[in-house]
């Protein structure tokens, strides 16, 4: 049988593919997909924990998570329309009015 | 342990392919694929409540929502011409010092978990999968997160469509007011 361990393991590995996405990619969509990746991520040690105490919380908690990350592809999609309208590019280089 | 390892497998290589990929849209499918996998994980941690709203709410509607707006823009390559040109380890610094990050953070996560000497054991206590439980725990200990998480949602709702509609004096072609 998989221990807690495994599963945190998995976890630490999607999380940390999730955060090279962030970086290494140069293109707004594929960054927010990286980010469902974190969430997901963090959202199965969430559930393995709960498994390993034995307590609903961990699936409660993941559902929450799973509504946040919801609301946050919506805005955040939204905001990459409202950005490639103006600027015809996904690159998220080509946006540094604000850059000091 | 087998389907353990057939899911993370699954789930890890999905989630390489989604970032390293050029086009948006074979992203979203692998990611798709990627969810999948961890929900056969979640079935397997007798979470059969978490494994069906992954698939529905993940796979089913925030990732039909981003390839919705993949076609929508007209899924854009990334700009490659100087990328592939470019040495991996000579690109600009967030992207070496992401890539270094990553690895940092994989060698740092996987000594904290294994350098304790306890020996890991299968899960003992016994498993909470109903979703008659759950949905106690829901609406009487968590009753007022689930309620703002209404009040989240329809700020994200109005959020999105604020920011995705049309400026009305630049674009004539507006679309009518809900």
């Amino acid at each position: 049988m998989p221990t807690l361990n495994d599963y945190l393991i998995l976890s630490a590995i999607l999380f940390a593919i999730g955060t090279a996405g962030v970086f290494v990619r140069r293109n707004l969509i594929t960054i927010l997909l990286s980010i469902e990746i974190m969430l997901n991520a963090v959202n199965l040690s969430f559930v393995a924990f709960g498994r390993s105490l034995g307590s609903p919380n961990g699936q409660i908690i993941v559902f929450f998570v799973m509504t946040v990350a919801a609301a946050e592809a919506a805005v955040g999609l939204a905001i990459v329309i409202g950005l490639f309208r103006h600027r015809e590019s996904l690159n998220p280089d080509s946006f540094t009015s604000l850059k000091w | 342990m087998t389907l353990f390892y057939l899911f993370g497998a699954v789930a890890v290589i999905a989630s390489l392919l989604v970032i390293a990929q050029r086009n948006p849209i074979y992203s979203v499918l692998l990611l798709i694929a990627a969810f999948g996998a961890l929900s056969g994980l979640y079935v397997l941690l007798d979470a059969p409540f978490v494994a069906v709203i992954q698939i529905i709410v993940y796979a089913g509607a925030i990732m039909v929502l981003f390839l919705f707006v993949v076609m929508l823009l007209n899924a854009p390559h990334e700009e490659t011409e100087h990328d592939e040109k470019v040495h991996p380890l000579r690109r600009p610094g967030p992207m070496r010092f992401g890539a270094a990050l990553a690895v940092a953070l994989v060698v740092e996560l996987l000594w904290a978990l294994t350098r304790d000497g306890g020996e890991p054991a299968a899960f003992e206590a016994p498993a909470v999968s109903s979703v008659r439980t759950i949905g106690h725990v829901l609406f009487t200990d968590y009753a007022f997160a689930f309620e703002v998480t209404s009040l989240l949602i329809i700020a994200a709702m109005v959020g999105a469509v604020v920011l995705a509609k049309r400026d009305s004096h630049s674009g004539g072609a507006s679309a009518p007011p809900m």
